[in-house]
């Protein structure tokens, strides 16, 4: 897709080819990179050092029989399960993160919904969605936020965002992510600490949303 | 510093024209399929190895390979805060998941020693983690019909200065590089590296893998 404005920070695929980065995060690299293929040779480089790491990497010793255990199994038919394929707008990671099936969605007020995808002490993972014109109540961050956009497109004070785009907020940034008309805005909002609402309703519906 | 001027990692951005290699080939494509295995001398001896095990089940060269990384991807996982008796077990793990997956093996895109890591990465956040780590998904695989050993020589030739560059690192960067990449480093940790020192070979594969991209875009489309 080359109508991509918005791509992941280096750092951040740097982490992702690590390993190191949260749950929720690394579900959204991987959904971007299904979608952008500057990122993902972005990615591909970072995983060319860890190659060049792992290859210079001082042997440990193995156990006397582990090859010929390890020879003898490769006849065993485990099939390795192929990658999550694409299912309409949701690229094979969020599939997978999906468990296969459909967005359930629940109703947030103001016509937004939301499925939470994982949360825990690591952060959350949700999709949105968000009737044309509707904004998100003004919010600030304690952490990171990534918002990867799968279907129509979004505008705050930083920009518009559209489909394959993903935006990367931080604590110094407080917005109001409004959808833009025509199509309801969908997208894959990943963080590594609660959001921080400016007004109260939202703040006390928080801990219920789990967002 | 040598340049290839016609290889797609050349690294001054020019506009996007395919490699006439690439043209031959794309032509060629349209009309029949092409032999599969690209010129074995212009792969890394582990990369030969692993399309060897892709094409053909080869079990010597699979062999080969466990003798040389399974001893490292060991290494890895015993740095990654695994006990030695699961560090093993991951290690074989790997090498099993190596054999079967090979089919999704592309030297275009990855040498092996890359490859592996990423299954061996994802087999170390899997013993951390409940839910299996994302994959991106799969390219459209254009091995069976467009092999381009300009291509592959281009990525061989740029993993060879990596590694260059790499080992002419100071001892706290290189140790750095290291840690984050065998998890040892948070998330929060890396975020705080800046100006890490082997940017500029990185961003050169990135720019060879980003513009074979596109040269096979506009190649398909007409």
């Amino acid at each position: 897709m080359s109508d991509v404005m918005h791509h992941v920070p280096q750092q951040i695929l740097w982490a992702h080819a690590a390993g190191a980065l949260p749950y929720g995060f690394s579900v959204v690299v991987a959904t971007h990179v299904s979608l952008c293929d500057a990122c993902r040779a972005g990615l591909e480089a970072e995983e060319a050092v860890g190659g060049a790491v792992l290859d210079q990497l001082a042997p440990a010793a193995l156990g006397p029989d582990l090859r010929a255990r390890t020879l003898a199994r490769l006849d065993d038919a485990i099939g390795e399960p192929a990658p999550p394929a694409r299912s309409g707008i949701f690229p094979g990671p969020l599939v997978q993160a999906l468990g296969g099936h459909p967005p359930r969605w629940r109703h947030l007020g103001g016509g937004i919904r939301q499925q939470i995808l994982s949360a825990d002490s690591e952060g959350s993972l949700r999709l949105l969605f968000i009737p044309p014109g509707t904004a998100v109540p003004e919010h600030g961050h304690r952490g990171l936020e990534m918002t990867q956009v799968l279907q129509g497109s979004f505008s705050d004070a930083t920009g518009r965002f559209g489909v394959g785009d993903v935006q990367i907020a931080d604590p110094d940034l407080d917005h109001i992510p409004t959808a833009d008309p025509g199509q309801p805005c969908i997208c894959l909002a990943a963080t590594d600490a609660p959001l921080r609402f400016r007004s109260l309703l939202p703040r006390l519906l928080q801990p219920l949303f789990r967002i | 510093m040598v340049m290839m001027t016609a290889s797609p990692f050349a690294c001054a951005i020019e506009p996007r024209q395919p490699s006439p290699a690439l043209a031959l080939l794309a032509r060629f494509a349209q009309d029949a399929p092409m032999q599969r295995v690209p010129e074995p001398s212009s792969m890394s001896d582990h990369t030969r190895l692993l399309v060897a095990v892709r094409d053909l089940r080869d079990r010597a060269a699979f062999a080969r390979l466990f003798d040389h990384f399974a001893p490292r991807l060991k290494a890895m996982m015993l740095r990654g805060g695994l006990g030695d008796g699961v560090a093993e077990d991951v290690a074989q793990e790997v090498m099993l998941a190596v054999w079967r997956k090979a089919h999704l093996f592309d030297p275009h895109r990855a040498e092996a020693s890359a490859w592996i890591y990423g299954i061996a990465r994802n087999r170390r956040v899997d013993q951390f983690r409940r839910r299996p780590p994302p994959q991106p998904e799969m390219l459209e695989p254009y091995r069976d019909d467009e092999p381009d050993p300009a291509q592959i020589l281009a990525l061989g030739q740029e993993v060879v200065r990596l590694r260059a560059a790499l080992a002419a690192l100071n001892g706290d960067q290189a140790q750095m590089i290291e840690k984050a990449y065998l998890g040892e480093l948070t998330h929060a940790e890396i975020s705080k590296q800046s100006g890490v020192p082997i940017g500029t070979v990185k961003s050169r594969i990135r720019l060879g893998l980003e513009r074979l991209r596109h040269e096979l875009k506009g190649l398909r489309e007409p």
